[in-house]
């Protein structure tokens, strides 16, 4: 048989969503910011909602998400993306409005913005990224480095009495009235990218609901960061990750 | 017959940005402008004409509702004071960068750090040589009357999308806590979404399927993408300083002596050329209105008629720097200045100029 039979389009099986552009991602082999970025074109897609979203993509390593998800971005100061999803949502109700943030940005220099955007329940989506650790600056310490961790800025692994304790802000935020859904996912594998797929659409849908904040939370790997192969960083972080940072819903109203 | 209503200049700023058709204001509590977002509160714009307005937890935060509102094409801004301005300084170099219009108001007061929250003007510099990081500038208007509050909204607006970058007021306690008649003009409509599709083809609005994905940015990390960025907001910051100085002046016609103000000092300068008048000296003022762009060349033309040039302010000597920049020594250039919410009277600044011209 000819590779031409083969190729047919009643033989498809699978597609690239056209909401994914075709520039090469700059992400290392292994990161999740790919699969997520990925997850979100589909729900954008799936919703038909492209010429009605708009992104809003952080400082970090994926400060270049515009380049990846075609539909309209701001691009924000570090940590700063919740205040503009704030303005931009209530100035413009009728669009689908997301930040994509990291664990730095939203966790450490942006603490008090995601606070008081999900304080203030906003009908925005918020998608936390963490793989506890500092990617673009290379590998420093996080908010959410576990004790013990090696980074490049704990280099003798975190010690609490040095360097505080690992901070579990999806747990903060969903004890705020102003949040309507808060979850925990991972996706590492088919099934984690289909709950996580799943969490994203819900959280998509809530915020034209007048609902509160949606926030999902994907715990990640970044493996350059953590100096462990692709394969080797998945199993450290269900064996490290999810026992402290565990899957699944906080919240959902 | 047009509205006319005693209020401060604080309140002249909320009614300036409803009538004007603003689309969102976003705010921070501080003396002494605290009244901008109480009218407005109070006044409920968002039942009337729609705007949006509401208390952010920070002056970091409300800046970066400022920048994401103005990211849609929507007219949008914030007001603080001195301090508060200091805070918000990340994100005005990133709405220069960005190239995003809005307005910004700065009541100023006295500092360094928590300082006063009486009047100055020490904040010059910061407005203008920059006060965020790296090579931008903000068109800054400086009121000195609470119809001009009102008024420099609208102006301001029109100004920040022209060339598509921040504009401030840069106002001070006094212009923000004085009462007077402000008339208010007809309320204009805010934009439609068609309008800013329209109006604002750059503007972050949902991408349509016949058009590339619109994406504010200020980031360039290749060298020659961003010299070439930089070259481009120097190409229009030019074209501001050619096109939009704004200036008034006053009994200059045969002035030998010039004083330089502006803002409320150049409200107490005129009674202070007036009693230098009385006294024989032929005194006029020349009062910026746009700081930047600076009247560089309307002080050079009076130069041929003057023996010396006297600037005023509320701080330690600033936009002097300015007047001398424009004298380039022809004259000798002369200063007043009073600090820490200390305001100089008619009688003190005319004392401080016959020194001047006598030393």
């Amino acid at each position: 048989m000819d590779i031409k039979d083969i190729i047919k389009p009643e033989n498809k099986v699978y597609a690239k969503t056209p909401v994914l552009t075709d520039n090469i991602l700059h992400y290392c082999p292994g990161c999740t910011h790919g699969t997520v970025h990925k997850i979100i074109a589909e729900v954008i897609e799936e919703m038909g909602i492209q010429d009605k979203t708009i992104g809003i993509s952080p400082v970090g390593c994926s400060v270049f998400a515009y380049n990846y998800i075609d539909i309209d971005w701001e691009q924000a100061a570090h940590g700063r993306a919740p205040a503009l999803a704030t303005a931009t949502k209530r100035l413009n109700p009728s669009k689908y409005v997301f930040t994509y943030q990291g664990d730095g940005d939203l966790a450490s220099i942006g603490t008090a913005e995601v606070m008081h955007a999900c304080n203030r329940g906003e009908n925005i989506v918020i998608i936390f990224i963490n793989n506890a650790i500092y990617g673009m600056t290379g590998g420093q310490m996080a908010p959410t480095t576990l004790l013990g961790q090696v980074t490049a800025t704990t280099p003798y692994g975190r010690d609490a009495k040095l360097n505080g304790f690992p901070m579990k802000i999806t747990e903060l935020l969903a004890q705020l009235e102003g949040t309507c859904y808060v979850t925990r996912q991972s996706a590492q594998n088919p099934a984690a990218v289909r709950k996580t797929k799943k969490a994203i659409r819900k959280a998509f849908e809530n915020s034209m609901m007048g609902k509160g904040t949606s926030f999902v939370e994907v715990v990640g790997t970044c493996n350059s960061g953590w100096k462990l192969s692709p394969v080797k960083a998945n199993k450290w972080m269900e064996e490290n990750m999810f026992p402290f940072y565990p899957l699944g819903d906080m919240k959902d109203r | 017959m047009a509205e006319k209503i005693l209020m401060k200049g604080n309140e002249a700023i909320a009614y300036g940005a409803i009538r004007c058709g603003a689309d969102g204001y976003f705010g921070y509590p501080i003396t002494p402008q605290s009244e901008v977002m109480e009218t407005l509160m109070e006044e409920k714009p968002w039942e009337t004409t729609g705007m949006v307005v509401l208390q952010a937890e920070s002056e970091t935060s409300s800046i970066n509702m400022v920048y994401g509102g103005a990211c849609t094409g929507k007219k949008v801004m914030t007001s603080s004071s001195s301090l508060g301005i200091s805070l918000m300084a990340e994100g005005l170099s990133y709405l220069a960068g960005a190239e995003l219009p809005c307005v910004i108001v700065n009541v100023m007061r006295g500092g360094p750090g928590l300082g006063t929250i009486q009047p100055s003007q020490a904040d010059y510099f910061q407005a203008v040589k920059g006060g965020g990081h790296g090579d931008y500038k903000m068109i800054v208007l400086a009121p000195a009357s609470a119809q001009d509050m009102y008024d420099f909204v609208g102006l301001g607006f029109d100004l920040a999308f022209k060339y598509r970058t921040p504009a401030m007021i840069l106002s001070d306690g006094v212009i923000g806590q004085m009462m007077e008649k402000v008339e208010l003009g007809e309320q204009k409509p805010r934009r439609t979404d068609a309008e800013i599709a329209e109006q604002c083809p750059w503007a972050v609005v949902g991408k349509p399927a016949d058009r590339k994905r619109n994406v504010i940015t200020s980031l360039a990390l290749e060298s020659p993408v961003q010299e070439a960025h930089n070259i481009k907001l120097q190409a229009k910051y030019k074209e501001i300083e050619e096109k939009e100085v704004l200036y008034s002046t006053y009994r200059t016609e045969d002035a030998e002596h010039l004083f330089v103000a502006y803002g409320s000092i150049a409200r107490i300068c005129e009674t202070a050329v007036d009693i230098a008048r009385e006294n024989g000296y032929k005194v006029g003022l020349l009062r910026p209105i746009t700081l930047y762009p600076y009247p560089t060349k309307q002080i050079q033309e009076l130069l041929p008629q003057l023996k010396s040039v006297m600037a005023v302010e509320m701080s330690a000597g600033q936009m002097v720097e300015d007047v001398r920049l424009a004298v380039e020594g022809k004259v000798p250039v002369n200063f007043h200045g009073r600090m820490g919410g200390m305001i100089p009277s008619p009688d003190e600044i005319y004392e401080a100029f016959v020194k001047s011209i006598n030393k």
